[in-house]
């Protein structure tokens, strides 16, 4: 009698697949009509991102940040919100990282000076996550708004913080300060260069060990710890966690003020690692992009660390295909859509025509067995 | 027992062989009903009985699987709502399809709109009502927002959309749950008058005096089945409540003697309003002793839900006292369900999926859920993983929980195996005062025995056990002694021994038996 | 006078900021009142004013340039609503996909058509004798008055010489207004973003009438992304909508998912940006308000009424939730 079940290799891997396929032959059709042979673009694509040491140091900088602001949106997804807060969360991160790293650079040394910005970075992410985390827990305002409103209000901050605190007088543009060289993450080809090894300049650093050190911490969190526990168990029943005894305000401000510390971690990377200085708009748009990396990862850090490498493919590659084809590189922005538009959005459009193919095939085969052993 | 032998023509509404099925539970089972044309048609049955999805396919919101609907004898495919109002059906759900921020004219002319202006469809509907106002006792304010109605005025704005769209058939399910007596009188008045005008009714409810009081005739619903035909002057409550609950195989478990020991579990008192403002426990008293089962008997949704979400933390009481293996619960000084866990109480939910388990995790993972805090669980920092598997792989085997593997996710357990799962979780935390709500709902009948046994072994270790259950021989077999409750109220007590089906039905009806009364007074004396 | 003339050039520039939020925020209502939370209105901005220009500067028409610009508007609506209503895809998720490709599309497309790193050639350029803008509409006897201290002033300056698309918001305000609350069609849409069953039950569609909600704020936010390439800035620049998506969401919340509130919301939102635009402080009581914190009013003060300090912003009750006939 009972309903039969479709196993977990559907679920996880053909239908992301069929969906990502799907978006992928959108692409293709959008290629095809820029003049652009799909096989070629993606040849040059591929070639942008891993055919040099320099591809990879872009792609795998770029697959730092998406890791960081991917796990924010996924913490606060297992606790059954959604953080679209990640934008202003990483940019006010990057408001604690540049204070420090100015006030302390060249005062301390750098193994003093990082624990106290990767402190830093999550301290201010997390603050501002709190508020939208209180309103939701106490007052029912509804997080996806107020969390598109602190980006704003992120923006506006920032911008009068830069103009009236932190450019240097006598400077047109609107940047602080370059930090102490001492204060800076080093670059992955300069400390590669001390062991003989050899690599193009990138902007790749060290952030990228915390990333994953991070997507495993996450992980660790999670899933194996009583916190990991009661939020998983509020984002997946929430009755269920009330009779459990779990407080479910206390559990969506903790899960917030996680989600905006993993977002400011992502200044460490931009920040701290590559640009040296606080400058306007820094996030752009990767806050957003963590969404969707979230989305393809299924929320799970293994996952979102394969598709930040993705995406860090297709930010680094499509770069590339302006260069190549002329072509402007917002196409970028074009795939991130699509892959949107059909892993998240229409996600169920393949989904149920997939299923009920399993199910007459495997009903099938299951005749044709009885119908042997007959 | 067909009382029913007038010719096709006099039939407002005839079903012949409905099936309905919601993936593997089977709502209806071959339904054949007969409605005589211008007649209050009682439905009666216990709750999940089938009698709402009956209705919902006679209304065009669920298709039937199998089967034929015909109205006034015509033959009649009813693929969605808007077929089954053109044919002159009308329905008044048990939670209203209301627009709570409409008044009540804009409800009454949603979706039968006589022109694209709606200043039209208002004023024509206004007279309309007005008419049907005086005619049919179906006052309303027409021009307030319906959320600021109270809910008898709603429930005649649901009536007054049915006969607007021109109903000749006016289903109402379980109408009087949520009135006042008062209302309750009123509507009956209602239908009287709408069936002097020629108007059919069907009336559902799990409530037997209003059957009798209000119908012609009556038919009983019995876990998907249609189990009876009767005229309502030919019968009596006591057979309908005996049709209603039916009789099943005894599953009598052996019941070995156990000494009672002290009051570990006593209310006192106590009432309970939910949030929408509706009271759901009225000034309950009772007493749990170690060593006894006291058992809950009643129509669910009459507030046994309630009482357990009280006494396990959920809810919060409004007045009285609980007592909690000697803890103190008011309604200023609440205990939290993770407290209520460490003063020794244990909580088996009346509704697994909602409460007791978390469907998406781990078996070992569920099997922690309220004692996920406890040191037995927990580092410093991370969760003992190998003492939360090792731990639920042993009491799986202790439980016979199969299959025996605790990385298996919840849902893939079969219901016998998940209701395991809670009880084994709850049970073996030894708990002094263990609260059970529906333990085999949903079990099948193999595991139902062994739940039986372990409950009787908790009851032989000294625990005090409330119990509540819908299903009266389970109540029977387990409890020592038996509540009843209707209406938030508890009817009264009955010793397990002086308890049978008759007796029980009857105080499940809010009435009291001479012997039961005869019994009370002596124990009072 | 001096104070007079800063207020009309304040109050003037408030009706050209207000526009394009009016417009979102119109249509940003018809969504949102059936229940589809509409974060997508910033996409739907761009993708028409994209399509607008584009097309204004093709045909050298800026009526086939509106035309465009509704049309691939809503058809970016319906897409949202193939997502939402078709599939029960989440609200917020497929409103991302819309605005991530709108900024995506129009760049790549216009770099490939005009090849102007993104932008549309201006739709003004005296060597082709082109003229693909809105001319301002100016009002009888505005010059005549022009003079006139005060009512020269009020209705020269500050009335006339507009678009006609700032005029034509203003009149959709109580259009709409009427829409919504006077007709068949209007009932049933603030129907289905309350109770979607209820609507089920009194046998009207709810799919339709989502999909048909959705038409209407396709159309109204194809008035705002074209006001804002062929009438306001005679070009489309990629990211042109900078927000004002957003921002008209925020309006639609803030006026309580009505018209009338959500007019004065833009209104209040539209004077805001004038004076941040002036790009000078402005002091109140002596303290100086820093321009960023004026520009962040708009969405603080919709946090605070999100938050119930300022009176109580009342959802549609079913909004954000697919609506999936279920056993009860």
């Amino acid at each position: 009698m009972s309903q039969q079940r479709i196993p977990a290799w559907i679920t996880v891997g053909v239908i992301p697949l069929a969906n990502v396929a799907l978006a992928a032959f959108a692409a293709g059709l959008v290629f095809w009509y820029l003049d652009i042979n799909p096989f070629d673009a993606l040849g040059t694509m591929a070639y942008g991102a891993f055919g040099s040491s320099y591809g990879w140091g872009y792609t795998l900088y770029y697959m730092t940040s998406y890791i960081f602001t991917g796990l924010a949106v996924a913490v606060a997804f297992q606790c059954g919100m959604f953080n679209i807060g990640g934008e202003g969360q990483a940019y006010i991160g990057a408001l604690g990282v540049g204070l420090v790293c100015l006030a302390l650079g060249g005062h301390v040394p750098f193994i003093i000076l990082l624990p106290i910005s990767i402190v830093a970075a999550a301290v201010f992410g997390a603050l501002w996550a709190l508020i939208p985390a209180w309103l939701q827990a106490t007052r029912g305002s509804h997080i996806v708004i107020t969390t598109i409103m602190f980006n704003f209000i992120a923006a506006a901050l920032m911008n009068y913080i830069l103009i009236n605190f932190l450019k240097p007088d006598g400077t047109m543009s609107v940047e602080s300060a370059v930090f102490h060289e001492s204060a800076w993450i080093p670059k992955m080809h300069d400390v590669l260069a001390v062991f003989g090894i050899s690599l193009d300049r990138s902007p790749l650093n060290l952030s990228i060990f915390w990333s994953l050190f991070v997507a495993w911490a996450v992980w660790v969190f999670l899933w194996r710890t009583r916190w990991g526990y009661e939020i998983r168990t509020v984002g997946s029943n929430a009755t269920g966690a009330q009779y459990g005894g779990i407080g479910i305000p206390r559990v969506v401000i903790l899960t917030m003020l996680v989600a905006g510390g993993l977002a400011g971690f992502m200044a460490l990377n931009v920040v701290q690692g590559e640009a040296h200085q606080i400058k306007l708009n820094l996030v752009n748009q990767m806050g957003f992009t963590g969404i969707a990396v979230a989305l393809m990862g299924r929320n799970h850090p293994i996952g979102i660390v394969l598709a930040s490498l993705l995406f860090g493919f297709l930010t680094q590659g499509g770069s590339e295909l302006q260069f190549e084809y002329s072509i402007d590189a917002r196409i970028v922005v074009v795939l991130q859509g699509l892959v949107i538009l059909f892993s998240g959005a229409l996600q169920n459009m393949m989904k149920h025509p997939i299923e009920r193919l399993y199910l007459t095939l495997a009903n099938r085969s299951g005749s044709d067995q009885a119908a042997a052993e007959a | 027992m067909t009382a029913q032998t007038d010719s096709a023509a006099d039939l407002a509404l005839e079903l012949r062989g409905i099936d309905k099925s919601f993936g593997a539970v089977r709502a209806n089972k071959h339904i054949d009903l007969k409605v005589e044309k211008g007649t209050i048609h009682g439905i009666v049955g216990e709750n999940g009985a089938g009698k709402s999805t009956l209705m919902s396919i006679i209304y065009g919101f669920y298709q039937a699987d199998k089967g034929d609907i015909f109205v006034d004898g015509q033959k009649l495919q009813i693929k969605d709502s808007k077929t089954a109002i053109s044919a002159g059906i009308g329905m008044v759900h048990q939670h209203f399809m209301l627009i709570q921020n409409f008044t009540a004219i804009e409800n009454v002319v949603l979706g039968a709109e006589s022109g694209n202006l709606i200043d039209d469809s208002l004023k024509k509907a206004r007279a309309e009502m007005e008419h049907l106002a005086k005619e049919y006792g179906l006052e309303v304010p027409l021009d307030t927002p319906v959320e600021e109605l109270a809910v008898g005025y709603q429930q005649r704005i649901e009536i007054l959309k049915a006969l607007y769209r021109g109903a000749k058939i006016l289903i109402l399910d379980e109408p009087t749950g949520v009135l006042t007596p008062q209302e309750t009188e009123h509507l009956f008045k209602v239908l009287q008058s709408l069936k002097e005008q020629g108007t059919t009714v069907i009336l559902i409810t799990h409530k037997l005096r209003e059957i009798m009081a209000a119908t012609d005739n009556v038919s009983v619903m019995r876990q998907g089945e249609m189990v009876a035909h009767v005229r309502t002057q030919d019968t009596s409550r006591e057979q309908l409540a005996e049709l209603m609950v039916g009789r099943k195989v005894l599953l009598r478990v052996e019941k070995g003697a156990s000494t009672v020991g002290d009051v570990k579990l006593s209310m006192d008192h106590v009432s309970l309003t939910d949030h929408m403002g509706v009271k759901r426990l009225k000034d309950v008293s009772l007493n749990v002793r170690a060593g006894e089962i006291v058992g809950i008997a009643g129509v669910s949704g009459n507030g046994q839900s309630e009482l357990l979400e009280a006494l396990a933390g959920i809810r919060a009481i409004n007045e009285g006292e609980i007592d909690l293996n000697g803890h103190k619960v008011t309604a200023d000084h609440r205990l939290s369900p993770s407290e209520v866990r460490k003063v020794g109480v244990g909580h088996i939910p009346e509704d697994r999926h909602r409460m007791g388990l978390i469907n998406a995790f781990p078996a070992y993972e569920a099997f922690v859920l309220g004692y996920h805090r406890s040191p037995e669980y927990n580092g410093k920092i991370q969760m003992k993983q190998k003492s939360m598997i090792d731990d639920c792989a042993e009491k799986m085997e202790r439980w016979d929980v199969r299959p025996q593997d605790p990385y298996l996710k919840t849902a893939n357990f079969s219901g016998g195996n998940q209701q395991k799962l809670v009880i084994a979780r709850e049970v073996e935390q030894n708990p002094d005062v263990l609260l059970i709500g529906q333990p085999t709902r949903g079990v099948d009948i193999g595991a139902i025995e062994s739940i039986h046994k372990r409950i009787l072994d908790m009851r032989a270790a000294g625990k005090a056990i409330l119990l509540v259950s819908v299903e009266l021989d389970e109540i029977r077999s387990l409890a020592d002694r038996i509540l009843v409750m209707f209406d938030g109220i508890i009817v009264g007590e009955v010793p397990a021994d002086k308890a049978d089906e008759r007796t029980l039905g009857l105080m499940m009806a809010n009435i009291v038996p001479e012997e039961v009364k005869a019994l009370q007074a002596e124990e009072t004396a | 006078m001096e104070l007079f003339n800063s207020i009309i050039l304040i109050l003037d520039a408030t009706l050209r900021n207000a526009t394009p939020l009016i417009f979102a925020a119109l249509a940003g209502m018809f969504s949102e009142r059936t229940g589809i939370v509409n974060i997508a209105l910033e996409g739907k901005i761009l993708i028409s004013a994209f399509a607008g220009a584009a097309a204004a500067y093709v045909t050298g028409s800026p009526w086939m340039g509106l035309l465009a610009g509704i049309l691939a508007s809503v058809v970016f609506a319906q897409l949202h609503a193939f997502a939402t209503v078709t599939h029960n895809g989440d609200h917020v998720v497929s409103g991302l996909a819309i605005n991530i490709l709108a900024a995506g599309l129009t760049a790549s497309l216009g770099n490939f058509w005009f090849h102007q790193g993104g932008n549309t050639p201006n739709l003004v350029n005296r060597a082709e004798e082109l003229n693909a803008r809105f001319e301002p509409i100016v009002l009888p006897f505005a010059k005549a008055l022009e003079d006139v201290p005060i009512i020269g002033g009020i209705y020269s300056e500050l009335l006339s010489g507009h678009y006609f698309l700032v005029y034509l918001a203003f009149i959709a305000v109580p259009l709409c207004w009427f829409i919504l609350f006077r007709t068949k069609f209007g009932l049933r849409v603030r129907a289905v973003g309350e109770n979607p069953q209820a609507v089920d039950t009194a046998g009207i569609s709810v799919a339709k009438t989502r999909y048909l909600a959705l038409l209407v704020c396709g159309i109204l936010a194809g008035f705002a992304g074209v006001y804002l390439s062929v009438a306001l800035t005679a070009q489309f620049s990629p990211n042109m909508s900078a927000g004002k998506g957003y921002m008209a969401l925020a309006a639609l919340i803030f006026g309580k998912w009505r018209p009338r509130g959500a007019l004065q919301a833009c209104l209040l939102f539209g004077v805001l940006q004038a004076i941040a635009d002036r790009s000078q402080g402005l002091v109140i009581g002596g303290i100086e308000m820093p321009v960023q914190l004026i520009e962040a009013l708009p969405y603080i003060l919709t946090v605070v009424l999100l938050g119930g300090f300022i009176g109580r912003a009342v959802a549609p009750k079913a909004i954000g939730r697919p609506y999936v006939k279920e056993r009860s």
